[in-house]
């Protein structure tokens, strides 16, 4: 028996029973501790580990564009070089995360062909456009706060690569959200034209961002299998609330409203009510009803297959290069013997 | 060393160096002349980062979309600078400069005008940019205007990386496949006829003498780059005539008006607003 | 931990384990690597995650662009994701029990200096 192993190589796993192999996972999820590429999982929590990532990963890509949109068209150049650092981040980000997922032995093309077919979901809130200046300061005070507060607790996932990912981005993504506020705050307190820019962008994406956390506790079925594997830490209405409490004050001190009537808080509670949210257009939505989802997927595939033939070239360059250098070493053996 | 574990390599920090708000809080005021050449280089940066920020989410894969990000937020960072640098002369900020001038009172040559294309187009255009910047910028840190040598020192290690990021790519794209080569081949015929303009002197030259770096002695070292790399990717320069100059003067090419018309146009929906 | 005992991770083999597989491989998917960055001079480099380039040139620009972004690193390696040899996980028992229960190569095991200076 070897004891260095290709890590492609097949595990002695094998010589454990399906029993033994569960148990000891069980026991790594119980301990709190992480698990890591090599070990052995369940094929469902394999299964989840890869849907999940690959979403998010997808998110961050399709999540370039709503801003990515506004670069040309930033108002300042101070603005322009912010967007395009933070935009970029998002490339950054979804690279991470398929790299994370890609561990689970999906390769990062099979998760594109998911995605650029329409099998594979994204968040669904990239669906809505970016209409105005201001929509850059709602997407990162709102989106990025709402991701944030998905996020920090993913840091702990008890997937190893999935939660040092997290650990990454999160650190990439506090000016994320902080950017986003300051473009509204300035907004906030510039002519009455922006002002109205900046409500209107924060009525649009309040709603939305709310959704983000996923649909109600009741009706989202693979919630609690991810709470018991340790991959999701709270519930989606925990995070919801959470948010929201972070919010309220934060709007108050940007001197915007958020459009919900029945926003107060409960003393009883501890926590702030808020109204109930629009989730026929949020699963209308995810089903391909958004504004923009055609658009988005389309303009994935455009670079994506625009880019065929210079990722093409790059891996014939490679092999090319190598066949050289092989080339040249046979040629230079003879002479070599001949000095001797 | 128990702390230094995995996210040792996620430590991050801004580093040192020299910004556009630092040399505006410095309380320099650019010459005259100084600032016209000032503005030549950063409308050149500035129009050559607008062009390349289009390329972030359309990148050939999602490396090169950082890549790609990088470059142009380098080339904006210098635009920034060159900008905010020349506006001391006037009273301008560098948002006024961007934003509130018309087509003809832009300054940069007509090659960072020349649209996108596909990625061979763009290889081509930041291969001829970054190798005449390098240039460019190595000479302008022994400028005698210390803010110009400043900014020079910045951008020169930051165009190093775009030139050589840029032969990578050339050097693929010309070896790689016969689509990439002929792809390649035609992105160079499409920039090379707004070489000369780079290389044209001009009386404010003249009047610079030991503060601005006299353009026809980049021709030499710029073109010398350019064929050996060309050679070394298995590419021809390209048997194309030069096109008229004019952009120094303020006389541009067509695309210029759509590149400001969306750039400028959401600044200019709100004159006096600050964002 | 420094990178001499950081396994690098990445079992991505050219068989997908993934019950979702299935689809064919894109035609000209770029090889894996993995990059490690020295965070500053004096520390060793240090694994911070993997990407896809078409050779060890491009991976190592790749690197830079993609984990060094705001000033993390001072170097970068990368390796191909293929090259790397890991101990079997399974054999992780087998391989690493020896080296507990040693205490005598701790200092803190031999107490009778305590007090006694400069030992």
């Amino acid at each position: 028996m070897t004891t260095t192993h290709d890590p492609r190589a097949a595990s002695s796993a094998d010589e454990l029973t399906a029993e033994q192999l569960q148990e000891r996972f069980d026991a790594l999820i119980a301990a709190d501790q992480r698990i890591e590429p090599t070990d052995w999982m369940p094929e469902d929590y394999r299964r989840t580990l890869v849907r999940q990532m690959s979403q998010h990963a997808h998110s961050e890509i399709i999540g370039m564009q709503p801003e990515g949109n506004w670069i040309t068209r930033a108002p300042s150049l101070k603005r322009k070089a912010i967007l395009m650092a933070k935009v970029q981040d998002e490339a950054g980000h979804g690279l991470y995360l398929y790299s994370a997922a890609e561990t689970l032995g999906t390769p990062r093309d099979e998760m594109f062909e998911q995605l650029m077919s329409g099998r594979a979901k994204y968040s669904s809130i990239f669906n809505y456009p970016a209409r105005s200046w201001a929509d850059m300061g709602a997407i990162g005070w709102l989106v990025d706060g709402a991701a944030i507060c998905n996020q920090v607790p993913l840091c702990r996932a008890s997937y190893g690569p999935y939660g040092r990912s997290m650990v990454r981005i999160c650190k990439e993504e506090s000016f994320h959200q902080r950017q986003g506020w300051e473009i509204l705050y300035t907004l906030s307190h510039g002519t009455p034209k922006q002002k109205q820019m900046a409500q209107d962008a924060v009525n649009r994406f309040y709603g939305p961002a709310l959704q983000m956390f996923g649909p109600p506790d009741d009706q989202s079925p693979n919630s609690q299998q991810s709470m018991d594997w340790k991959i999701k830490r709270f519930s989606n209405d925990e995070l919801r609330q959470r948010f929201v409490d972070m919010i309220v004050p934060q709007a108050e001190a940007l001197g915007l409203t958020l459009p919900d009537p029945d926003l107060a808080w409960n003393e009883e509670r501890g926590h702030y009510d808020y109204g109930e949210l629009d989730w026929d257009e949020f699963f209308g939505v995810i089903k391909g009803h958004g504004p923009c989802n055609q658009q988005r997927l389309q303009h994935r595939i455009d670079a994506h297959e625009n880019g065929e033939w210079v990722r093409e070239a790059a891996a014939e360059y490679a092999r090319k290069m190598q066949e050289r250098a092989a080339r040249a070493d046979t040629d230079t053996a003879p002479a070599g013997s001949e000095q001797r | 060393m128990g702390s230094v574990g995995q996210d040792s390599a996620t430590i991050i920090s801004a580093g040192s160096a020299l910004t556009a708000e630092k040399l505006l809080d410095s309380g320099v005021t650019a010459p005259e002349r100084t600032a016209e050449y000032a503005l030549r280089l950063g409308d050149d940066a500035l129009i050559l980062a607008q062009r390349l920020s289009w390329w972030i989410s359309r990148a050939p894969e999602i490396e090169e979309d950082i890549a790609l990000g990088n470059i142009a937020l380098d080339t904006l960072g210098h635009a920034r600078m060159l900008l905010t640098y020349a506006g001391t002369a006037w009273d301008r900020s560098e948002d006024d400069l961007a934003y509130f001038r018309t087509e003809e009172e832009f300054r940069c040559a007509q090659i960072v005008e020349v649209d996108n294309g596909d990625f061979g187009r763009t290889v081509a255009k930041n291969l001829i940019m970054s190798a005449y910047f390098y240039e460019l910028y190595s000479r302008l840190v022994d400028s005698a205007d210390e803010t110009l040598a400043a900014i020079a020192a910045k951008a020169v290690k930051e165009v190093d990386y775009h030139l050589d990021h840029a032969v990578q790519w050339t050097l693929r794209l010309g070896i790689g496949t016969e689509e990439s080569a002929g792809r390649m081949r035609a992105g160079l015929r499409d920039v090379w006829p707004y070489l000369d303009e780079l290389f044209e002197d001009e009386p404010l030259h003249d009047d610079l003498e030991g503060i601005a770096v006299r353009p026809s002695t980049l021709r030499a070292p710029v073109m010398e780059r350019l064929e050996v790399v060309l050679a070394e990717a298995e590419l021809e320069v390209p048997e194309v005539k030069q096109a008229r100059t004019g952009g120094r003067r303020g006389e541009h090419r067509e695309a210029l008006g759509f590149l400001l018309a969306e750039m400028q146009s959401l600044a200019r929906q709100h004159p006096g607003a600050t964002w | 931990m420094t990178s001499e005992n950081t396994p690098a991770q990445a079992p991505v083999g050219q068989q997908s384990e993934s019950a979702t597989g299935g689809a064919p491989a894109g035609r000209h998917q770029w090889p894996m690597w993995e990059v490690f960055v020295r965070p500053s001079r004096g520390l060793s480099h240090v694994h911070a995650g993997s990407l896809h380039a078409p050779d060890a040139q491009m991976a190592l620009r790749n690197g830079r662009d993609l984990y060094t972004r705001r000033n993390e690193g001072v170097s970068v390696w990368v390796v191909p994701t293929a090259e790397v040899s890991a101990s079997d996980p399974d054999r992780r028992d087998a391989f690493f029990e020896s080296a507990k229960g040693k205490e005598y190569r701790h200092a803190t095991y031999y107490t009778k200096s305590e007090g006694v200076k400069h030992l």
